[in-house]
């Protein structure tokens, strides 16, 4: 910690928030707000004076409230960087009449009232995503009495109390009568394996710590009586079975079963578990003088605000997703943006450690040669066919087009802004807009080709490569069977999908067609996908005008996590596959074809 | 090979790969190669066990160099996973990656429609005949060099931000560790002995 804290070339800024972020690999711009810590960090020697003359006392939280601290302090001895920190929340205010001790108290003056909240920009090539995990808070599981009974405790809270940097100088003590507990429960997955309530996944860390605790507990008291429940203990890591082969010989006893039931012994303080034993199929009761929930972990309530300033995917546990499970298990789907540690999912130290290692050595990889090839999937607009509309400079969600009516001179693409999305040539009225690698003409025989033999009997569907064609992948991965008759058109955002395509595919004989992509907010291309689905509500208005049924284009957004939600979405497709008939079929494809001839005649009598 | 030449008529190589038996055990291959040997444009079209492999690459290689490839069609897994892979073994053979096309034999036919080997197979040949209709109208491409920053934003100064600053820094680069808290450190240092050494955490 301290290392980070020295090393010349990190620059550390805590009480900090990552604003915005802009750009793309190689060449982000993120705005950092640095919050006012009302104390000279660089010149703080964390003697501790200020704190000693604060009158404020509030709970500390880094203890788990279960001490105090004042409105000046310093989180914890260890802190980094090692200086106080004023909570002005908390604080009774400068104002002499009111208070102002602690900048009195300072000697060497680092204490500064007027220090304002800093905004810093920086560029960076590369992102390593670290956000970590919370704690579950056990308040909603009211049978364990959690909120109720003063014995009762967090696995947290046990950490702090035998800590000997914490609030008891690392005497376990019970809240009720502040008298050492002889006899310790610990109930496991408290929040976690559950399908009803906290969280379904496996926390991955609670059954280590709990058999580190009880080892702990014996050693500071070997006279103590400890018993753990459980559904199963996972101890499969390096080591870890021999740990808990060390707690089961130090006498801790390890029951099958979760309690139902926690209740409370008024007269005592005492707790009394009910529990069914499954290895033995008995009704048992227990007593314990303490109880310890071993609490599981969850993503941090505001992960949603850095992912979705990132454009990055979660799975269905709300865990960062990765770009392979296995192949690329640091990566995320954009290119430049890695996971390290618990964002990605539940994990001790060394896990976290070994990622992070991993997250460092792909970004300076990708680093080190100081520049980068990008893919040369970029618009380019045809300047004798652009009519000077401006539409595509509109619709751009990186400015990369750069128009301007006065100039009379046809739209212009940025290559190096433009990151590919296809918005532009999918609006373009003029079909001025050439998208390498994703051309009209590419896709049209696409198009063709899936509805060359038997139109009737196909699904085509429009896949955005970073969503819902990775959510196909994923339904792919976990063999996950739908209907057999689908065809994905893959494009790099489901904005390229121009209204054409769709038309195309209905004059080809196709009886539904499906557009889909990223959910709105996940968008790899900022909010490219909000176009798509301007774009699709214009044709469903169309459909209703030419009487044609609108559902038969439907519209999902599917992300890559979202393996079963593909599945669902094929197998509704088929339904309503089945739902067209021959004749609404022949009768589409005269509509189509009447409205066709009166465009071109218009189109005529405009030239 | 200049992009001219590439230009010319499309002389397309189809590879449908069995992957083992993930792709075969569901798809019929040889009849998909046979059905692509058919296809306008393409030259040649065959099946193998495991594309990706370094026979697999060579074959593919030779093929460019022997039939005047100027269009590859690799049917195989998803080009989410080897797009990369067989960009980098045409290009090595001299064709432009961007006129190699992948059709996900795998995680979109095989793997979801294990149990229906007819429709699976059908729906191989279609995808097979979409990228070649699709290699058709494909253009050499040159990639974009852009300048990359050498520095990192880290978000969050738990042990795993906290690591990959300093393995960065180590490297070189400079970083920015942004943590919200007033000290960087995270859960782990509210911990007092840790597993699996049962020591002490900071
Ligand atoms: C009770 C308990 C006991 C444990 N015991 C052990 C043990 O004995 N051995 C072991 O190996 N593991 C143990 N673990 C697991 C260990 O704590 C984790 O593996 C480790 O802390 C993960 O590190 P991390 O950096 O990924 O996440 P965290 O430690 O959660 O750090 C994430 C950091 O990011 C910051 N942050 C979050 N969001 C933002 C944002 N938007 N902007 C800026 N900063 C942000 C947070 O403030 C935090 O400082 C235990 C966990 C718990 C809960
Ligand atoms: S000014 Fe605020 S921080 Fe300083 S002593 Fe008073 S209450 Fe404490
Ligand atoms: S392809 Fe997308 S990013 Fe590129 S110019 Fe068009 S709209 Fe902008
Ligand atoms: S190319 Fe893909 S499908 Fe073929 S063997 Fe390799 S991994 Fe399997």
């Amino acid at each position: 910690m301290a290392d980070a804290g020295r090393h010349p070339n990190i620059t550390l800024l805590t009480g900090s928030e990552v604003k915005s972020v802009k750009g793309y690999v190689g060449n982000f711009t993120a705005k950092i707000l640095k919050k006012a810590r009302f104390v000279h960090e660089d010149q703080c020697t964390a003697c501790g004076d200020c704190a000693e003359v604060c009158p404020v006392v509030v709970p500390d939280e880094f203890n788990e409230g279960l001490s105090s601290r004042r409105a000046i302090y310093q989180p914890f001895p260890q802190a980094v960087p090692s200086a106080y920190v004023l909570d002005i929340k908390n604080c009774l205010g400068h104002d002499p009449i009111k208070c102002g001790k602690c900048a009195e108290r300072c000697d060497k003056k680092c204490i500064d009232f007027d220090m304002k909240d800093e905004e810093l920009e920086v560029k960076v090539g590369t992102i390593v995503v670290a956000t970590g995990m919370e704690v579950y808070d056990p308040t909603v599981l009211d049978e364990y009495g959690y909120t109720r009974y003063a014995n009762v405790l967090t696995s947290l809270e046990l950490e702090r109390l035998i800590n000997a940097g914490g609030p008891t100088q690392g005497q376990v003590v019970r809240l009720s009568d502040r008298r050492r507990p002889r006899s310790v429960a610990f109930i496991q997955c408290v929040g976690s394996r559950s399908q009803k309530r906290g969280n379904p996944y496996c926390s991955n860390i609670c059954c280590m710590n709990t058999i580190k605790s009880t080892l702990q507990l014996k050693e500071h008291y070997p006279d103590i009586d400890l018993k753990v429940f459980y559904i199963d203990i996972r101890a499969f890591g390096k080591g870890f079975e021999d740990l808990y082969r060390r707690s089961r010989l130090e006498g801790a006893q390890y029951v099958r079963g979760l309690p139902g039931a926690v209740r409370e012994d008024p007269a005592t303080g005492d707790l009394i578990l009910t529990v069914e034993n499954t290895a033995t199929d008995k009704l048992e009761e227990h007593r314990a003088e303490m109880v310890v929930l071993a609490t599981g972990v969850h993503p941090p309530e505001e992960m949603h605000i850095v992912q979705e300033m990132l454009a990055l995917q979660k799975c269905s546990d709300g865990f960062y997703l990765e770009a392979h499970p296995k192949l690329q298990p640091v990566d995320s789907a954009t290119k430049g943006i890695f996971f390290a540690g618990c964002a990605e999912g539940p994990k001790d130290i060394k896990e976290s450690v070994t990622q992070a290692s991993a997250a460092a050595a792909r970004a300076s990889r990708l680093m080190s040669p100081g520049r980068l090839l990008v893919e040369a999937i970029t618009a380019e607009v045809h300047d004798e066919a652009c009519t000077m509309c401006g539409i595509c400079a509109k619709v751009c969600p990186y400015n990369a087009i750069s128009f301007d009516k006065k100039s009379g001179r046809p739209a212009k693409v940025n290559e190096a802004a433009c990151a590919g999305c296809g918005t532009c040539a999918a609006e373009c009225p003029a079909s001025a807009i050439h998208m390498h690698h994703f051309t009209d003409d590419q896709i049209n025989a696409q198009i063709d080709a899936i509805l060359e033999e038997d139109p009737h009997a196909v699904i085509p569907v429009f896949a955005c490569n970073w969503c819902s064609y990775a959510g196909a992948d994923f339904a792919g991965v976990s063999r996950m069977q739908y209907p057999a008759n689908t065809r994905l058109i893959r494009t790099m955002c489901s904005g390229r999908v121009r209204e054409d395509f769709v038309w195309r595919a209905f004059q080809r004989g196709a009886p539904v067609v499906l557009v889909s992509g990223c959910h709105i907010g996940d968008c790899h291309y900022i909010d490219a996908n909000h176009w798509t689905e301007k774009r699709v509500k214009r044709m469903w208005r169309k459909m209703e005008k030419l009487g044609l049924r609108p559902e038969r284009l439907q519209l999902e957004w599917i992300s890559a996590a979202e393996g079963v939600r593909f599945r669902d979405v094929m197998q509704r497709m088929e339904e309503l596959r089945q739902s067209v008939s021959a004749q609404e079929l022949a009768e589409t494809l005269r509509i189509l074809q009447e409205e066709a001839d009166r465009t071109a005649a218009k189109r005529e009598t405009a030239a | 090979m200049s992009d001219d030449k590439q230009a010319l008529e499309p002389r397309v190589g189809v590879y449908v790969c069995h992957c083992g038996l993930n792709i075969a055990g569901a798809v019929d291959c040889a009849a998909v190669a046979e059905y692509a040997e058919g296809l306008d444009n393409v030259v040649v079209a065959r099946h193998d066990g495991y594309c990706c492999s370094e026979p697999g690459q060579n074959r593919i290689k030779e093929d460019i160099a022997q039939h005047r490839l100027n269009r590859v069609v690799v049917a195989s897994c998803s080009p989410r996973l080897h797009e990369p892979t067989f960009r980098q073994c045409v290009a090595a053979a001299g064709l432009n990656p961007y006129l190699m096309e992948m059709a996900n034999l795998r995680e979109q036919c095989s793997w979801v429609h294990s149990h229906e080997p007819q429709a699976a197979t059908a729906k191989a040949k279609d995808l097979v005949r979409s990228a070649v209709a699709r290699t058709r109208g494909l253009s050499a491409r040159h990639e974009i060099e852009v300048p990359m920053d050498q520095a990192t934003l880290v978000i969050g100064g738990g042990v795993a931000g906290i690591q990959a600053a300093l393995d960065l820094a180590d490297d070189g680069f400079k970083v920015f560790l942004v943590e919200k808290q007033p000290s960087i450190g995270g859960m782990m240092a509210r911990l007092d002995k840790t597993y699996p050494t049962m020591d002490c955490s900071i």
